[in-house]
């Protein structure tokens, strides 16, 4: 069967509730939301802590608090949900497949998408650690559905392995419900969570933190036995006399997340290298024209405020181009690229033209930690603006706001450096 | 003299505040590079509370668990208790966002409400 649609999500994780709020507000009438599981909300319903929204609500939120929210305002529009769905492939022409127990395949022409698949973990396949491949190994976000979803307590002694805000979050989890957690491994020099997260989740609860360690082995047949560990150097070499064997019947990672953008891969959305995500204009618009990213399908966000804000960028701009018949004439273009000491810049390019914002909102990564510096926003010719900064962290998106009229009219780049206090 | 120090979590600085104290009675405050840290040390030093969120078995619910949270925080010391108190309930689907779970949780003043709208097993 074969039937046509103004604009599809795919995804119905906080960017697609945002964009399709977002997209009907601003006119759009036919909206359809697809989503692969048996409810809206994405991974907010089994992050059941709290400290969600104090940007966006301002208000502290528990997960499936923000999520809800957004389903309650959405169930009372014209947006159509489709859930236990999945999308298997998009082609450059737009045109989804699109598959479903309740109604077999399916194949629908969209004039616009939205994609807002969000992210999925990286694997222990993905860190390639040695040793035998029992029960027990899993990643945190696996165990937090475990715990808080469907109701089994993975595992009796954990190890996690990665101290990002998941596995720490994951650390007090576990204890509340009894577990034995025989500590949290990070094989970076510094934790990548919050410091509230490794006081409240660690701390409270007396959980270990090892920096520069990491684990070198897993054992155990039907089940995890035990795991090597062993310090590493600052190139990130294990020492071999460090090693030591910790009993354990579960090891849980937290080694980071990567955007899951196999669908824009079929479609031959071209993406960036470093974010994983689809390459954006200001509007978060990808090189197909009517095609649209947000959330952590284009850049993994550090807080689901920021996530909800990036997809009514791209909810809003999706109304514009299905309604604006007649396309504003782009009167310049620029590329934005990431400069000293930044790892990546979103959006990726910018196209200005009579209707562009006066403000362009440019967010970024620093690439290492530092204190009293400073953002600065280069074109071809010179600088445009700087912005002071107390303290920055590759752990937390930046971002400056940039005034499009500072821009020289003949550049076509724009380059985000941060200076640190020796230059 | 007791001394610990308190990382504060006003901010994400995460200033190491050093607490000198006799029993109860705080001597002296460091370590803080606002006066939030002064607030934030003295109580997480006299009287540390935390939200607890956690889950509830569901009966004829679409999903097994209901996830709920202290509506406000508790002490402390009270949370393992509270767990405790949590594992043995079990609530009828369907569950309304805000609904009291449990009334007055161990005598703390504070209720315990859902956090998610659980409908019936269809």
């Amino acid at each position: 069967m074969k039937t046509k649609r103004e604009l599809v999500i795919v995804g119905g994780g906080p960017a697609g509730l945002a964009a399709a709020l977002e997209a009907h507000k601003n006119g759009v009438e036919d909206i359809l939301l697809i989503e692969r599981d048996e409810y809206l909300g994405g991974i907010l319903q089994q992050c059941i802590h709290n400290g969600f929204g104090l940007d966006y609500f301002n208000e502290e939120l528990t997960g499936p608090e923000y999520a809800e929210r957004f389903i309650d305002e959405l169930s009372d529009k014209k947006i159509d949900v489709q859930l236990k769905t999945m999308v298997i492939d998009i082609n450059d022409q737009k045109m989804l497949t699109v598959l479903s127990s309740k109604k077999g395949i399916e194949f629908i022409e969209a004039k616009s998408v939205i994609l807002a698949m969000g992210c999925r973990e990286r694997t222990r396949e993905a860190i390639r650690i040695p040793g035998t491949r029992p029960a027990g190994v899993m990643t945190a976000g696996a165990a937090q559905r475990y715990i808080n979803i469907e109701g089994y307590l993975p595992g009796r002694e954990i190890v996690i392995l990665g101290s990002g805000d998941i596995g720490l979050i994951m650390a007090r989890r576990l204890a509340l419900e009894g577990a034995d957690v025989k500590g949290v491994f990070e094989i970076m020099s510094y934790s990548s969570g919050l410091v509230r997260n490794k006081v409240q989740c660690l701390d409270d609860f007396g959980i270990p933190l090892y920096l520069q360690q990491t684990v070198t082995k897993i054992h155990g047949q039907k089940r995890v036995e035990a795991v090597d560990i062993a310090e590493v150097d600052d190139n990130f070499n294990q020492i071999p006399e460090t090693k030591k064997t910790i009993e354990c019947d579960t090891l849980l990672l937290s080694v980071g997340l990567i955007p899951e953008n196999e669908l824009s891969q079929q479609a031959n959305i071209s993406l960036d290298d470093i974010t994983g995500g689809p390459i954006v204009d200001q509007s978060r618009e990808t090189d197909i024209p009517g095609v649209f990213a947000c959330g952590n399908v284009l850049q993994v966000h550090d807080l689901v405020d920021n996530v909800s804000e990036e997809a009514e960028i791209a909810g809003k701009a999706a109304a514009e181009f299905l309604l604006n018949e007649t396309k504003d004439e782009i009167k310049q273009s620029l590329e934005i690229a990431p400069g000293k000491n930044i790892t990546y810049v979103v959006p990726h390019t910018l196209n200005i033209n009579a209707n562009t914002s006066p403000l362009i909102e440019l967010f970024f990564r620093v690439k290492d930690p530092a204190e009293d510096c400073k953002i600065s926003i280069k074109d071809n010719q010179e600088e445009l603006a700087s912005y002071t900064r107390p303290i920055v962290e590759p752990g937390e998106i930046e971002s400056v706001k940039l005034p499009i009229k500072l821009i020289n009219k003949s550049s076509d780049e724009i380059i985000v450096e941060l200076i640190t206090g020796g230059e | 003299m007791n001394e610990r120090t308190i990382i504060c979590l006003s901010c994400p600085k995460g200033c190491r505040v050093k607490v000198k104290a006799n029993g109860d009675d705080i001597k002296d405050i460091s370590g803080h590079e606002c006066p939030q840290g002064i607030e934030y040390a003295k109580n997480e030093y006299l009287n540390p509370t935390r939200i607890l969120p956690t889950t509830v078995r569901v009966k004829n619910g679409q999903i097994a668990l209901v996830p709920v949270k202290t509506a406000s925080p508790i002490p402390k010391e009270k949370i393992g208790e509270a767990m405790q108190k949590l594992s043995e309930i079990e609530v009828e689907a369907p569950v309304e966002l805000g609904q009291v779970i449990v009334n007055n949780i161990l005598d703390t003043g504070v209720d315990v409400v859902a956090t998610r709208s659980i409908k019936e097993k269809n």
